[in-house]
């Protein structure tokens, strides 16, 4: 289990967090300006690198912020 | 009773605590301090078990976790299958017996509690031999957090086995248990090491104590320890060598018959042969010979040895006896052959650092030729240490200084400051270096072990490298070595030789094979706790529940909540009960407990907004004091919720979920908030708990509400469909709101949790000349689906949208944007042959099992499944929901049910099938 550093909370076991998928993701600015397939990459698409990898948690079972940080997704160290 | 083999004296053993105990139905006695395995060896029984696959005999092979053979099924006092003779203490009234491959498991509950601790601590130390007492005592000794645990019953580890330094051993452990910030946890085995030094080991508190176990007491716990450094000190198993006949009963590792003698005061046998690769065996030949154990002969694999006790060279051609060993055949280099009377034949092909742990944590095990074995490359990237003969150190002066030095380092890591501590004096005699042997040669390889447990042979190697296997994952895999219970501890690095010899490749480049969790078997009950039963998740009643359960009701799980599924009647079946609740919805007054329904209130001057974005549907609009029905999807544009949304005030809402999905908007809405727009000035929270409602249902509803609502105009124009009032209900302060989820004339009367019973007392007694009659969700789902409502996760599976529900009309043109918009002008979903929502008619009256597949006649070709199917009372007949490829232009169409003995045709009909045109909403 890792330990996760949440920025409020200090350093909380990964049970206590929820996994939310890449990180930047941004939501389109305008969707209805988008092609079927530029919508589909927003929708879809998603980086699987081996290696570094920023990602989004959610602090769901303690200040229930959302954050971001970067995991080697070959150790599952938090490098930032 | 005598135990023909137990010496007079010496040993840990307390021989004024004789214990009885029972093995394959015959009657023992040991003593306290006596492993199963040791107390049959002193009474002569060596031959414990046979093996797996071939039905060899087999007996006790070593004196630990190690053990191969000596596989046991504990009868009493509770039924435990698979554990080993080396590892269960003796206690009065253990009954065991010897197992060939699969156990027995308890037919009944187990009575044990077992729990679980979470720890933290600035360096964690496994293994309490001698580099782990000395790492712990260092780290003690700087004011650190320490945790020590070892999987015996006492400190000491290998010195328990030579009988070394007990006095120092003592000594240290008195020192750690009085250090205040330190814990010494004994019978813990550390079996798994995960990311972030977050160490998992499993306590083993009173099995001990057989029957004696005392009740309040955890059988084990579980410890999930965090440690910011780690020692490791888990010391080295020793390995066997590939000679034919390697495991007959009485084929022991060295080290183990020498622990037999020091630890317990237990002969293993009478008269020895000695086989060995190293020097370690020589002490266990000496400390046998001087408790009466005959040292017929050592047979040193190395050719150069010169120390006048050994036959250099020399190797083991045969082993005599089938039962046991009877004698022992010789062969010295020039091939001469030599019988030799034995009993016991002692085996030592080296030392294997227990890496598993290491492997485990992340670090890889290196081959070290000088070392003849794989040891820890030090290249690990979490917090640990290695210590002692973990790490490939195997004289006792150096692993007392390496387990100081590393207990030091690791306080320091961890930011304190060890003071030392004094080591006991060990001299580390000058010796020769190890030979790595791993097939003796000659003999049959059909019945050379490499992997005892699992009954592979150097022949069942060879078949695997001749199909053409390169690595040794797919030999393992193949053969199946190194899989059993023991994992290979005294198997594996031996197949890796005999692999890396068959295929004529150094063993360094060959590798091992990869260590997982967990290094011993755990019990499921140890690792469930106290997570089982009512404790396993939580359950959610609501204040009424006590009420249902007088009401007589069956209750149904939904998500964590109980809630009452219906309320049978003497001698009612759940169909009669159903019709019945649905009858008087449709007819009289019904009442329903809604509270589950999650509620969550949505507060700022962005709120309207806020709810524009995520709902299908405007919601801005809605004037405070109305209410509207609303949809939510994903950005994917398939629906995740829907519920109705209150509009309190301008800038406040409280809004509706369905039970099951509370959390889920509760966490969709924060998401939205803090990741994409914390612009808005929106809070949310989850109210569920803070209302009680009960849903009150059909023609004779306003009557009943009249009735406790003398201040409410419950006229139809006073209080219209889809909006809501503030008044007293009952004498207690109420919400109601006119909305329905059956298409009758219906309210939702919301008052606080505490005044619940309040509520409903007063519902029933204003209701009893209606008939008022409570109904629950099975009542409800049959209502709704009469009117076309679905529910969501039901009726839909996440590729399902608002239109495919025949939803459209909730589906907001006028809006820029909305979460899912962009997606419904996909080419996917805006296909005209996506599974819509229609209703079925089944052709026979006959009740279609939820599930079911709906296909084309001929050719079948698959066009949906059923949804919901129920018996509805208000159209006298059976009808289901379905999920139907292009269905609202198959009304009125045929298609087939595949049922299990046949197809069954349907009439495919619009979702709504009560009350097409609305007529009843008002009453
Ligand atoms: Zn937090």
């Amino acid at each position: 289990m890792m330990l996760i550093p949440c920025p409020w909370c200090g350093p909380r076991d990964e049970s206590e967090f929820h996994y939310g998928g890449q990180a930047g993701v941004a939501y389109p600015a305008d969707p209805a300006a988008l092609s079927d397939a530029e919508w589909a990459r927003y929708l879809f698409f998603r980086d699987n690198p081996k290696g570094p990898f920023r990602e989004r948690w959610s602090h769901s079972a303690g200040c229930r912020r959302w954050f971001s940080l970067v995991r080697d997704t070959v150790t599952n160290e938090v490098l930032s | 009773m005598t135990q023909p083999y137990r010496l007079e004296r010496g040993g840990l053993v307390d021989r004024d605590t004789p214990l009885s105990f029972r093995f394959d139905g015959r009657e023992y006695q040991g003593f306290r301090g006596d492993t199963l395995a040791s107390a049959l060896l002193a009474n002569g029984v060596l031959r414990v078990a046979d093996s797996l696959r071939l039905g060899r005999p087999r007996g006790v092979f070593s004196a630990g976790i190690e053990e191969p053979n000596a596989i046991v099924q504990i009868e009493e006092p509770f039924p435990e299958p698979m554990l080993t003779a080396t590892t269960v203490e003796l206690y009065g009234g253990l009954v065991a017996r010897s197992l060939r491959g699969h156990g027995r498991l308890a037919g009944d509950p187990d009575p044990a509690r077992y729990d679980s601790t979470h720890a933290h601590c600035d360096v964690l130390v496994i293994g309490a031999g001698p580099a782990g007492l000395a790492a712990a005592a260092t780290a003690a000794s700087s004011g650190a957090r320490v945790i020590l645990l070892d999987d015996q019953p006492r400190p000491g580890g290998s010195l328990l086995g030579t009988g070394e330094h007990l006095d120092w051993v003592d000594t240290v452990a008195a020192e750690l248990a009085a250090a205040p910030e330190t814990r010494v946890l004994t019978r813990t085995t550390a079996f798994g090491y995960y990311d972030d030094n977050h160490v998992i080991a499993v306590q083993r508190r009173t099995g001990h104590l057989g029957a004696l176990a005392p009740a309040h007491l955890s059988r084990e716990g579980v410890w999930r320890i965090r440690a910011r450094q780690v020692v490791l000190a888990t010391g080295a198993h020793e390995r066997s060598l590939a000679f034919a006949d390697n495991d007959r009963p009485g084929v022991m590792l060295a080290g183990a018959a020498r622990t037999y003698v020091n630890r317990y005061g237990v002969l293993p046998g009478r008269r020895a042969v000695v086989l060995t690769t190293n020097d370690s065996a020589y002490a266990a030949a000496r400390d046998l010979a001087a408790a009466g154990v005959e040292i017929a002969t050592i047979a040193d694999l190395r050719p150069g040895v010169q120390n006048g006790e050994a036959l250099p060279g020399w190797a083991v051609a045969r082993v005599h006896g089938e039962e046991r060993v009877s004698a022992v055949t010789l062969r010295s280099p020039d091939g001469a052959g030599r019988e030799v009377d034995a009993d016991l034949l002692l085996v030592s092909g080296g030392w294997n650092p227990v890496g598993a742990l290491y492997s485990q944590a992340g670090g890889r095990l290196a081959y070290d030729p000088e070392l003849g074995a794989f040891r820890p490359d030090g290249g690990c990237r979490q917090n640990l240490f290695v210590a002692g003969a973990a790490g490939g150190s195997y004289h006792l002066g150096v692993c007392l200084a390496e387990g100081a030095a590393m207990g030091g380092r690791a306080a320091d890591a961890a930011g304190f400051t060890a003071r030392g501590i004094v080591l006991p004096e060990a001299a580390d005699p000058a010796g020769t270096p190890p030979a790595a042997v791993w097939t003796l040669p000659g003999g049959d390889p059909a019945v050379q072990f490499a992997d005892l447990q699992r009954d592979v042979t150097v022949a069942d190697l060879a078949r695997a490298t001749g199909t053409g296997m390169r690595s040794v994952e797919h030999v393992k895999r193949y053969t199946t070595a190194g899989t059993a219970h023991d994992q290979g501890r005294t198997g594996g690095t031996l197949t890796s030789g005999v692999v890396a010899e068959l295929l004529g490749v150094e063993v360094g480049a060959l590798g091992t094979t990869t260590f997982r969790p967990p290094y011993a078997p755990v019990s499921f009950a140890a690792l469930a706790g106290r997570d089982r039963g009512m404790l396993f998740d939580p359950v959610r009643v609501t204040a009424l529940h006590g009420r249902h359960e007088s009401h007589g009701a069956l209750f149904e799980n939904v998500g964590q909540w109980k809630r009452p599924w219906y309320y049978p009647r003497d001698g009612e079946d759940m169909a009669g009960a159903v019709l019945r609740e649905c009858r008087a919805a449709r007819e009289g007054v019904a009442m329903m407990d809604a509270s589950t329904l999650g509620k969550i209130d949505v507060q700022g001057p962005d709120a309207g907004d806020f709810l524009d974005r995520l709902y299908t549907n405007m919601i801005s609009t809605l004037k405070p004091g109305a209410i509207r029905y609303g949809v939510m999807c994903r950005p994917d544009g398939m629906v995740f919720d829907d519920g109705t949304v209150i509009r309190l005030t301008d800038e406040r809402f409280l809004v509706t979920t369905t039970t099951g999905n509370a959390a889920a908007v509760l966490d969709w809405m924060e998401e939205w908030l803090q990741t994409e727009w914390p612009e808005l000035r929106v809070r949310c929270t989850s109210v569920t708990e803070h209302w009680a409602t009960v849903a009150l249902v059909g023609p004779r509803s306003r009557d009943v509400l009249a009735a406790v609502a003398p201040g409410l105009d419950v006229s139809r124009a006073g209080f219209g469909f889809m909006t809501w009032r503030d008044t007293e209900v009952a004498g207690l302060s109420a919400r109601v709101c006119r909305i329905s989820f059956s298409g009758e004339l219906a309210y939702e009367i919301n008052v606080s949790w505490w005044d619940a019973l309040t509520l409903w007392e007063a519902l029933l007694a204003a209701g009893a000349a209606h008939g008022i009659t409570p109904y629950g969700t099975e009542t409800m789902h049959v209502l709704r689906a009469e009117k076309g409502y679905p529910i969501i996760g039901q009726d839909t599976d996440g590729t399902v949208t608002p239109h495919d529900l025949g939803l459209g009309w909730a589906v907001s043109k006028k809006k820029a944007d909305f979460i899912g918009k962009r997606s419904f002008t996909r080419t996917d979903t805006a296909r005209p042959d996506r599974k819509q929502l229609v209703g079925l008619l089944p052709d026979d009256g006959g009740l279609l099992p939820e599930g079911a597949h709906l296909v084309t006649a001929a050719p079948q070709r698959v066009l949906g499944h059923v949804t919901s199917s129920y018996r509805s009372a208000a159209l006298g007949r059976t009808f289901a929901l379905a999920l139907l490829r292009g269905g609202r232009d198959l009304i009125g169409q045929t298609v087939w049910a595949t049922l299990d003995d046949g197809l069954v045709p349907v009439t495919v009909t619009g979702s709504v099938l009560y009350d097409p045109e609305g007529t009843r909403r008002d009453g």
